[in-house]
Order: structure tokens, then sequence, then C-alpha cells
């Protein structure tokens, strides 16, 4: 893959530069990078989280992200402002899915492998209980107004709906194969729920609990997303290697995004996590195993850029100012930090081991 | 409650769909494989193969909630000696012209002949024999099972890069034996490992098992495996279940042992978990109480192979279905990091090939820096300059 370079490639300054001969050869160990270096900048962050404890109880302080690290079973938690790690903290096994509350009090984190929807209290960094979700909770989504979480259970073809103040269930809807995906539409009013092996994204009206359309994509569709103005919604298929733009109203693909990058082989480029910039013109698509997340023009579907990032990337987060993006890099276990208006990748912020979900607290 | 609102929004569904109901009857036409394995855990399951394409229509049913299809499985399991045309009547009587085929090469190319007659497709899911997809490739014949050339490459390409590269090669007595120490010659050559030397384990007949029987073992494998020149891995070709798996912590030298036992080149491993595998794995279990073998995942993915063509086409027509099998549009996903497709020239599935050692998948080719121009799974077999194949 190295052996064709990118055409474009982008600037890794500090630490993201040692990155690249490491992804090279293969030889990026499961744990964090054991250089001196390294060492030294993990005793900054115990000093800074140290300065950073106190900030905890006034989180306006500092602005965070929170990266679920699947092999962890651990959060990282992040300072935006610094892009540094400042402190990570064990949570349930195979922490996959993260969300916050509308207003940063509470991370929901889908730990699979316990069959549960932890809840983390942001400012006490304590675990104060639990989601009731079905087995095998993977990706969540949450309701414009705060007030519902939906869940996709990968295990038994279900989608669950849960109140966030009473924390109970209050209904649950049968979709395809190994439900995954999760997006709600800015008004509210649809659900969407992509489903892996049946390869549609299932629209849900969450007043009926109904489904209302099931639209066929490419194989083993991972997300969904809708544009802030609620006018398309965005389906990757990470084994079809494509991004459906979806007509939310008409329930139609109206057309299919595919990528190629010099030098890597179809089979390697692997839609996954997706997110548009607020005013709807520039979308970002993390490309799994290609190592690169593509910039779109959101308005004319053509791809602008590819940045290098780590290796596997899954979801993406921007900073509430849109100034950043942030990506998990599962197997490089790095978060990569792109300047979105530089287009650049400007720096890799070690975590914890195979980073997969990314949520960003509201300013 | 959920029942109601389950039908509403398939009532919603069928009306926005307009989809008329399609019924599609898959035969399983399948051997009784045989119980001498030298392995108790290796023993087949009465449902061996059927299982995998009854969890494979479980699955396009789901989807065909909301495409108005279903998908029924008839079983079709043939005794020893019984004539497989006569099933494979009995399947295109019952309606059935779409087959998943668990047969030997001999029987496999019987029903193909026969199955002209009814235009049925047959999707092969055991027989990895290269004549059946190289000199004798037939139109109504899907490959999905592995050859023994992708199977040998997969395992070559990781020892190459292992730099394991001589190998020491024991083959058994069988025909079968012998194609597939042909196909590690070939690999050897292809991807530069040296064979140092060959040996025959001669097949004498009697029972794999017994009470006592490790005490001989542990005394005639070092006997076998001894005064080879100075090699890097023990290669094991035996399909037949007669030696191979004797052959670990028994040889004369402390060699790693591959092929047969040891590490095994694979389409599947109960093992297998990567790339959300698992949720594959739970499934089986949960409606079979027993793990998913080789045979059992390429009868399931054959299923959805089907149940993909009929979605994205909307029929169940064989001949329509096989249409778009072969063209680009299709792809398949299958716990395998990659999407798996189909070789135009002789229909064969391009497949990663998972190496296990019956704990673990340990790794997965094609191996890293072994590049293809077209796609990197066409490493792993017989490439389209290479082929015999002329569809017909």
């Amino acid at each position: 893959m190295t052996k064709h370079p990118h055409p474009n490639p982008p600037p890794l300054r500090g630490r993201g530069s040692r990155l690249r001969p490491l992804q090279k050869h293969g030889l990026m160990p499961e744990g964090r990078i054991p250089s001196p270096a390294k060492r030294g900048r993990v005793r900054e962050g115990a000093f800074g989280l140290a300065l950073i404890a106190g900030l905890f109880t006034s989180p306006a302080f500092a602005n965070l992200a929170y990266v679920s690290n699947e092999k962890g079973n651990s959060i990282t938690i992040i300072d935006t402002d610094k892009l540094e790690a400042v402190k990570t903290i064990k949570v349930g096994r195979r922490p996959r899915g993260v969300e916050l509350t509308k207003d940063g009090s509470e991370l929901f984190i889908c730990a699979g492998d316990d069959d549960s929807i932890q809840v983390l209290d942001t400012r006490t960094l304590q675990i104060t209980g639990k989601l009731p979700s079905g087995p095998d909770p993977e990706l969540m989504a949450l309701s414009p107004d705060g007030k519902t979480v939906y869940v996709s259970n990968e295990n038994d073809n279900l989608v669950t709906m849960i109140d966030t103040a009473t924390k109970r269930q209050i209904g649950d809807v049968p979709v395809g194969v190994e439900p995954e995906g999760m997006a709600v539409s800015p008004d509210g009013n649809i659900l969407v729920n992509t489903s892996e092996t049946t390869n549609m994204a299932h629209m849900i009206d969450t007043r009926s609990k109904a489904i209302v359309a099931n639209i066929l994509v490419d194989a083993r569709p991972r997300f969904a997303a809708f544009k802030a103005d609620g006018s398309e919604l965005w389906v990757s298929s990470e084994v079809g290697g494509t991004v459906s733009v979806i007509d939310p109203v008409k329930h139609a693909v109206k057309q299919k995004i595919s990528f190629e990058i010099p030098g890597l082989s179809k089979e390697a480029i692997q839609p996954i996590g997706i997110s548009f910039t607020k005013d709807g013109k520039r979308a970002f698509v993390a490309l799994g195993p290609a190592n690169r997340v593509a910039v779109i023009d959101a308005e004319t579907k053509k791809i602008e850029k590819y940045l290098l990032v780590g290796q596997r990337v899954w979801h993406l987060a921007f900073t509430p100012d849109e100034k950043y993006l942030l990506t998990a890099n599962g197997v490089s276990n790095d978060v990569s930090v792109i300047d979105t208006a530089s287009l650049k990748v400007v720096k890799s912020i070690p975590v914890g081991p195979f980073p997969w979900g990314i949520a960003v607290a509201p300013k | 409650m959920r029942q109601i609102l389950v039908l509403v929004g398939m009532l919603i569904l069928a009306r926005a769909a307009l989809a008329e109901p399609l019924a599609i009857k898959v035969g399983v036409l399948r051997e009784t494989h045989g119980r001498e394995t030298i392995s108790i855990l290796d023993l087949p399951a009465a449902d061996d193969t059927l299982a995998g394409a009854l969890l494979g229509a479980a699955d396009n049913n789901t989807t065909g909630k909301f495409t108005n299809q279903s998908f029924e499985t008839i079983d079709a399991q043939l005794g020893e000696g019984e004539d497989a045309v006569a099933a494979l009547d009995r399947l295109t009587a019952q309606g059935a012209r779409v087959v998943i085929a668990d047969l030997a090469a001999p029987r496999l190319s019987v029903a193909a002949e026969r199955a002209k007659a009814s235009g049925a497709l047959l999707f092969n899911v055991s027989a990895p024999d290269e004549a059946l997809r190289e000199e004798e490739c037939r139109a109504n014949v899907v490959h999905v099972a592995p050859s023994r050339a992708m199977l040998a490459d997969g395992l070559a390409q990781y020892l190459v890069w292992k730099k394991w590269t001589r190998w020491f090669l024991i083959k058994g007595s069988h025909p079968e034996d012998e194609f597939l120490a042909s196909a590690y010659r070939l690999a050897a050559k292809k991807f530069g490992a040296k064979i140092v030397e060959e040996r025959v384990f001669e097949d004498t007949g009697g029972g794999r098992r017994s009470d006592s029987g490790a005490v001989q073992t542990q005394r005639q494998i070092p006997a076998l495996t001894q005064g080879a020149p100075a090699y890097d891995v023990l290669i094991a070709a035996d399909e037949s279940e007669v030696f191979a798996n004797y052959l670990p912590y028994r040889s004369f030298d402390a060699r790693p042992v591959a092929g047969s036992a040891g590490l095994v080149p694979t389409n599947w491993d109960g093992a297998h978990e990567q790339w959300g595998a698992q949720q594959l794995q739970n499934r089986f279990m949960q409606n079979h109480r027993r793990a998913m073998n080789a045979r059992d995942n390429a009868a399931w993915l054959a299923m959805r192979m089907i149940g993909e063509a009929a979605t994205r086409t909307g029929s169940g027509d064989p001949e329509k279905l096989r249409a778009y099998l072969v063209s680009p549009e299709f792809s398949i996903a299958a716990f395998k990091g990659v999407r798996l497709t189909l070789r135009p020239w002789n229909q064969q599935l391009r497949q990663p090939i998972l190496l296990s050692d019956g704990r673990m998948t340990a790794s997965v080719s094609p191996q890293e820096g072994f590049l293809h121009q077209t796609t990197e799974l066409d490493t792993l077999g017989r490439d389209r300059p290479e082929t015999k194949c002329r569809l017909k």
C-alpha cells in the first residue's frame, strides 16, 4: 500500500509523523507506542490531568471528547482545546457506540459484551446506571429533543427506544438482520436504522413506531447521517464501498458516491463514519482500512481530497466550533485531528486499544 | 402490540413496494460425510451443511419480510451409493431450481449435467477440485467453496511471509491427496518456497480412533518423519483424514505442521470472530447448538448469495440470478473483512482464506505485499490468464 505514495501526502506534524514508518511496516503494536518520547508525553498528560481534575467540576472550562476503546474496555477523554488525552476511565466490556445527552451531563456507552448501555456521569466520571437495551448494543442515536435514545441491537434484529429521563424502554421495532447504523431526522419524525446483512436503510416513524420505507443500499451498511436541514440522508456501505445519498421524502437512493484511491484496492476502501458540517456544504467520510478520510463537497458530491489518518478509521466527530474533526483509528490506537479550514491532519493523539466511537461535548 | 406494528409496517411496505409475493425454493443436495475422522470434534453432525443453508434462509427471510420474498429450504440427503440424479429430479419436481450442492466432484458433475434439462443452477459448497473450475467448468455451477489452489496459495503466502520457505510435504495415498499435494507444489513455485522432501503416508485401512491408539501413533510418526533434509514446516496433504492430525507434536523434528492439520487453510472455522463474524457464529450456535463448520458456512453463504441476487433482481429465476451474480454489480459481505465477488470466467467466489489452528484465526490471506492489478483476492488460486475454463 505504501509502495504507492498518495498524490497529496498530507504533512503530519509532531507525533503524527511517527506513525508513518510504523504503519508502513505493519508493526503498530496493540498498546501504546513504547517510545521514550511517548512516555514523556504520558507523564505530561498525567500532570495535565492533575490540573484538569479541578476542571471536571466545571466542565465549561475545557471542551472534551470521549473516545471508546473497543479492546481497552475504557473511555479516553480528550481536551479538544489542548488536543491531548487527559484521562482514561474503565467502563464495561467492548465499548463501541457513545452518545452524549444534549446537555452533556451524561454519556451513554454501548458495552456490547456486557449486553448493556452504561450511563456515565460526565461530572463525577462515575458509572451511575444502565439503560435497558437488548443484547449486544452497538450504536445509538438521540432524538433532537434529547428525550429518547434509539439503540440498534445486533443480535436480535431489533431497534430499541429508551426514555432518557426515566431510563425505561418505550418500544422496539423489528428490522433487518444485524441492525447497526442509527440516525434521526432533524425534525425528530424519522428514525433510520441500517441492517448490515439485509443491506437496507429502514425508515421508521418515531411516533407510530412503524417502518414506513425500506431502502436497499450496498453491502453491509454501517452508518447513517442526515444533513442538518434534513434534505438528504447518507448511508455508508462498508463492504459495498459506497455512500448512498437518499432522498428522505421520496424514499429513494438518488446517487451513490464511490471512492478511488491510487494504489489501494477497491476492497480496502470501506466507508464507515460520516460527518456533515452544520451548513451542509461539506461531508467527511471515514474509509476504514484505507486509512483515509474523504472530504466531499456535499452539494456536488465531488470528492475534494483524501486525508491520510491513522489505521482503520471508524467514527468521526467535530469539535463544537467545527474547527477540528476528530477520527477514531481502530488499529493504530490513536485519534487523528483534522483541521477543517486547511484540510490537513495536524495531530495524532494516542488513546487506548482499538478506539472505535467518539462523541464531543457541546460547548 | 408489536405484532400490530409489524403488520402495519408490512402493509405500508407491501403497498409501497407493489411487489408480488415471491417464494423461492432452494434444494440442499448433500452427501452423508464419513464418520472416519481422526478427531472426535470433526464428526459430521446430522444437519451438516443443511444447518448453514437454514440459517441463510432465515437471514434471507428477515430481509424478505421487507421485499415480499420468502425462501424455503428443501433437504435431499444422499446415502452411500444413492443416485444424485434421482435426488435432483425430486428437488426439481418440488419446484427447487436453485440447488446448494454438497457433493464430491464425480457426483457434482453428474448432477450438473442433469440440471441442464431443468435449467437449475447449482452452488458447489464443498468440492475443491480444480478440474470442476477449469477443464470441466460449467455455466450452471457457481463455486462457493474455495479450490485446492486457493487454499494452498492462502497458506503458502503466510508461510512465505513468515520466511518458512523450506517445506517437507507428506501426502496421503488417495487420488485427492495427490491433487492437494500438486496444489502445494504449484503454490511453492508461485510464491518462492521449496519442497525439500516429499513422502507418502499409505492408507492401510482401518479405523482412526481407538482406546490406546495414542501409544502406537507416538512411535510411528517420529519414524515416518525422521531423516528429512532441513526444513521449516511440515505440510500434510490428507483430505481423507488418515494421518494429518497425528503429525503435530509427534514429528521427529520440532517443526510446526500446516495444511490438513496444524495451521489449516479454510473458508471458515468455528473459532473465527473477526469482522462481525461473532454475530454469525452466535446466530448459528443459538439455532443449531453446535459450531459452524466450513461446509455450513459455504451453504450459508450460497443461500445469502441467492438471497442477495433475488433481492436485487426481484426474481427467483436461475438464469437471472446467475446473470446478476457474475455481473460487476454483485458483491457480498461474509464476515471476512472485504467484499466477495465472482470470477466471471469460471464462477468461482473470490474470498480471503482463513488460516486456523482450530482455536483461533491465526492469520487471513491474501497477505500484505502480495499485489494484483485487479484485486488482491486473485493472488489466490488460478487467475484469468491461466484459466482453461470455457463456460458452457
